[in-house]
């Protein structure tokens, strides 16, 4: 069999189909794909009888398609890394889940530290260091100031200058994946929208053409339409926290206030279409669990419209005072190259002038019928960052008016869910607030979840905040986190 | 001494923690909050004082003599104080120089402690202190110098009861603006620090401070109002040196005045976000400037 397996965004191919190549095959192949543009948007070990099965999921913008191939392993294989930086976190991921060695990888340490006493032998709480009479170190986490989540962050400064930042995460490791095998059952939907509860949506929708795909069902319009109204609602109430925010740690006051009372107005909207203010149970496989109608539609439109003109004018504060434009430019700056490198996504990657957007890169669902142009910026700063969200807020903004004035009528559900297909493997793409969700997942013989791979935009985009921070002042460290905002939970699953 | 004198001392010691609660309710309001009461630093304070005292097992004396040190120092400074023409408790030739180092003290103290605890955070704080008050303090000493200069007085209470006369405006306006700049980054305002940021890797003052607790931390605060009051004050002095308001007016003015001044504060951190640690240098650097082209002022036109 030659050249892999192509199918589009949320479609499904037998597991037969997929080309089983050799170890140096399948990295070459990965290595052309990668240099031709192609992005791994997944790569992840499945077991198959004795031995492991790596499969790398490469999505192709150009194209809009993604292409699955794999290889066997027994105990190491030759590690991509050296010469495709953007597998490096799942090269350590691999060698944690399944202690296949990937030879030659730089840093190889635990992702997550799932089990102590089988991952002692790594080698692996030590941190890359520099030397040197006036270098010194700092630890930052778990435990944070602020009400944040768990994460540990070591400097390598000189005086206040960041020379190198490693990021140790994991505290926050559940077994998502793992408890996903077997499934799916009542409780998967559950797993899937709390793993990131700040991008319940995005992985809900993920999620669910998963299972729809497999099952050979489709949402009929009008759930579509809602699902799209609720995956850019949400991300509007994040865009707008994190550029308040982001005035909060510079000490900017009223884009601060007035942006964290916006948000949770967002939030009430998503609440109105489903009763949860994070949208749980809104998307489901088969379609959306609740219905809008016309009354709540309008309303939802005008209390939509008087939260963007509040927005719009806190926002609108960033762009006019110069102090706040002092300390957003120049601050955390990548370049594009590095940005392609290692694979970034989403706001941070747009914000390095990569176009890089789910939404019309691999369009589905709605998006098909309705684009969303992605929006970008050339400086890869702090401000790129923000400049982004913004844009992607006033985007979003003219999307829900549009699909809330124009809801197809039918159903909102596909009716009794049918089983899902044996021996398929199937992925979903979409563009979560933060950037790409990935969902990948290979059924079992009796119709099961053998492996269900999760990838949140969060997994791609640590490294690149790590690498934001060299050079920098280490007092600068907070606003290009912030900039970032990346999730914990939603990395460690 | 007279009962002015003593009424002026204790309206600072008094109406001092006053001073924050205004600026945060200034805030408030331009962030269009309620906001926290007035009183709450009063409140702070008294609720810490009747907390237990927690000391890590790395501290020595010198972390713990530091908060009464750092109190009796502002204390010291601020008998040196006049209010206008109503004097000072105490004042000599030179006790502007004293009033400068006073500060000085409560700073080396504060500093050592900070070290003392071995924490990379304080050790960053204390680092960024002294490096910004290197800068600071040639500003307030030499808008001193101008104004010794234009009065031809050497103590505070000479200073500011002689009249500098009109030809000196130019240099005062450029003191007290040189003053302005060494009150906020002294007190850890906005643009120079953030008092109200969780984030320790960007703090200054409020990280030196993270290891006291109880009342070793509530004289930490009172000593801070009191700092904010001393530094202000002085700044009001010059200000409005050129009233001819006598006894419990001139007292009634400065402390009317600090509150003014709280209202100011709080504005400038309503409307700009916080410098880059890197910018902060330039701006206290152009504090000095402004204090050398007064005294430049004041030598070439009074005689």
């Amino acid at each position: 069999m030659s050249g892999p397996a192509v199918i589009r965004n949320g479609g499904k191919l037998p597991l037969s189909q997929i080309p089983v190549l050799t170890v140096s095959d399948f990295r070459r192949d990965i290595l052309d794909s990668v240099s031709k543009g192609a992005r791994i948007s997944a790569l992840f070990g499945s077991p198959t009888g004795e031995n492991i099965r790596l499969i790398a999921v490469l999505a192709w913008r150009d194209t809009g398609s993604i292409s699955v191939l794999s290889a066997p392993v027994q105990k190491s294989y030759p590690a991509l890394t050296p010469d495709c930086p953007q597998a490096h976190l799942f090269e350590r991921e691999i060698f944690e889940q399944w202690h296949v060695m990937p030879e030659g990888h730089p840093w190889l340490k635990p992702v997550r530290f799932p089990d102590s006493e089988k991952t002692s032998d790594m080698g692996v709480t030590n941190f890359f260091q520099i030397e040197g009479e006036e270098i010194h170190e700092v630890a930052v986490g778990p435990v944070h100031a602020g009400i944040i989540e768990p994460g540990h962050f070591r400097f390598q400064c000189h005086g206040e200058t960041v020379h190198h930042l490693e990021i140790s995460l994991g505290y926050q490791h559940r077994g998502v994946e793992r408890s996903l095998v077997n499934g799916p059952n009542s409780k998967s939907l559950h797993f899937i929208e709390t793993l990131a509860g700040d991008t319940t949506v995005g992985h809900a929708t993920a999620f669910s053409r998963i299972v729809e795909s497999l099952a050979g069902i489709r949402a009929p319009a009008r759930a579509q339409v809602i699902r799209g109204i609720a995956l850019e609602l949400e991300r509007m109430a994040n865009h707008i926290g994190d550029l308040g925010a982001l005035a909060g740690d510079i000490g900017y006051l009223p884009t601060m206030s007035y942006c964290g009372r916006i948000r949770g107005d967002l939030l009430n909207l998503t609440a109105m279409l489903c009763g949860n203010r994070f949208g749980r149970r809104l998307v489901v496989p088969g379609g959306v669990g609740y219905d809008i109608d016309s009354e709540n539609a309008d309303k939802i439109a005008a209390r939509l419209k008087s939260a963007f003109r509040d927005a719009e004018s806190a926002i609108g504060l960033l762009w006019e005072t110069p102090s706040v434009l002092a300390r957003f430019e120049n601050t955390g700056a990548l370049s594009r190259e590095t940005a392609v490198k290692i694979g970034l996504v989403g706001v941070a990657a747009r914000a390095c002038g990569l176009q890089r957007d789910v939404r019309s890169d691999f369009p589905y669902g709605i998006f098909l019928l309705s684009h969303i142009p992605a929006a970008t910026w050339e400086s890869g700063d702090v401000f790129a960052r923000a400049f982004v969200r913004w844009q992607e807020l006033q985007r979003s903004y003219k999307f829900i008016l549009e699909q809330l004035a124009a809801l197809p009528d039918g159903a909102v559900r596909a009716g009794e869910n049918p089983p899902i297909a044996s021996g398929h493997l199937a992925v979903a793409l979409v563009e979560g607030w933060r950037g790409e969700i990935c969902h990948v997942a290979i059924t079992n013989n009796e119709g099961r979840f053998l492996t269900c791979k999760v990838v949140d935009p969060s997994f791609h985009n640590w490294f690149g905040l790590a690498l934001a921070l060299r050079g920098q002042q280490i007092s600068d460290f907070p606003l290009c986190n912030k900039s970032f905002n990346l999730s914990y939970c939603g990395h460690d699953l | 001494m007279n009962t002015l004198s003593i009424l002026n001392l204790l309206a600072g010691l008094i109406l001092a923690p006053l001073l924050p609660g205004i600026i945060n309710r200034t805030k408030a309001v331009f962030a269009g909050r309620h906001g926290q009461p007035v009183l709450q630093t009063y409140f702070d304070i008294f609720k810490l004082l009747r907390k237990g005292a927690v000391y890590s097992r790395t501290t020595s004396w010198v972390f713990r003599l530091s908060p009464v040190i750092g109190l009796a120092a502002v204390i010291a400074a601020m008998t040196l104080l006049p209010a206008l023409s109503a004097p000072a408790p105490v004042s000599f030739a030179g006790d502007l120089i004293l009033f400068a180092y006073c500060f000085g003290l409560l700073r080396f103290f504060l500093v050592a402690a900070a070290l003392d605890t071995g924490s990379a955070f304080e050790g960053m704080g204390a680092s960024r202190e002294v490096q910004f008050s290197a800068l600071a303090e040639p500003a307030l000493l030499l808008g001193l110098a101008a104004l010794a200069r234009a009065t031809g007085s050497l103590s505070l209470t000479g200073i500011f009861s002689a009249s500098a006369g009109p030809s000196a405006g130019p240099a005062l306006a450029l003191v007290s603006a040189a003053l302005f700049i060494v009150f906020l980054a002294e007190n850890a305002r906005i643009p120079v620090d953030d008092p109200n940021t969780h984030l320790e890797l960007t703090m200054i003052h409020e990280v030196m401070v993270l290891d006291y607790s109880g009342p070793d931390f509530a004289i930490i605060l009172y000593t801070s109002s009191l700092k904010m009051w001393a530094l202000g004050a002085l700044l009001v002095n010059v200000l409005f040196s050129f009233l001819p308001l006598h006894g419990p007016a001139a007292v009634a003015c400065v402390a009317g005045s600090m509150i003014l001044l709280s209202v100011l504060v709080g504005i400038v951190e309503s409307i700009m976000a916080r410098l880059s640690l890197l910018k902060v240098p330039q701006l206290l650097a152009g504090a000095v400037a402004i204090s050398v082209l007064a005294l430049t002022l004041v030598l070439r036109f009074t005689s």
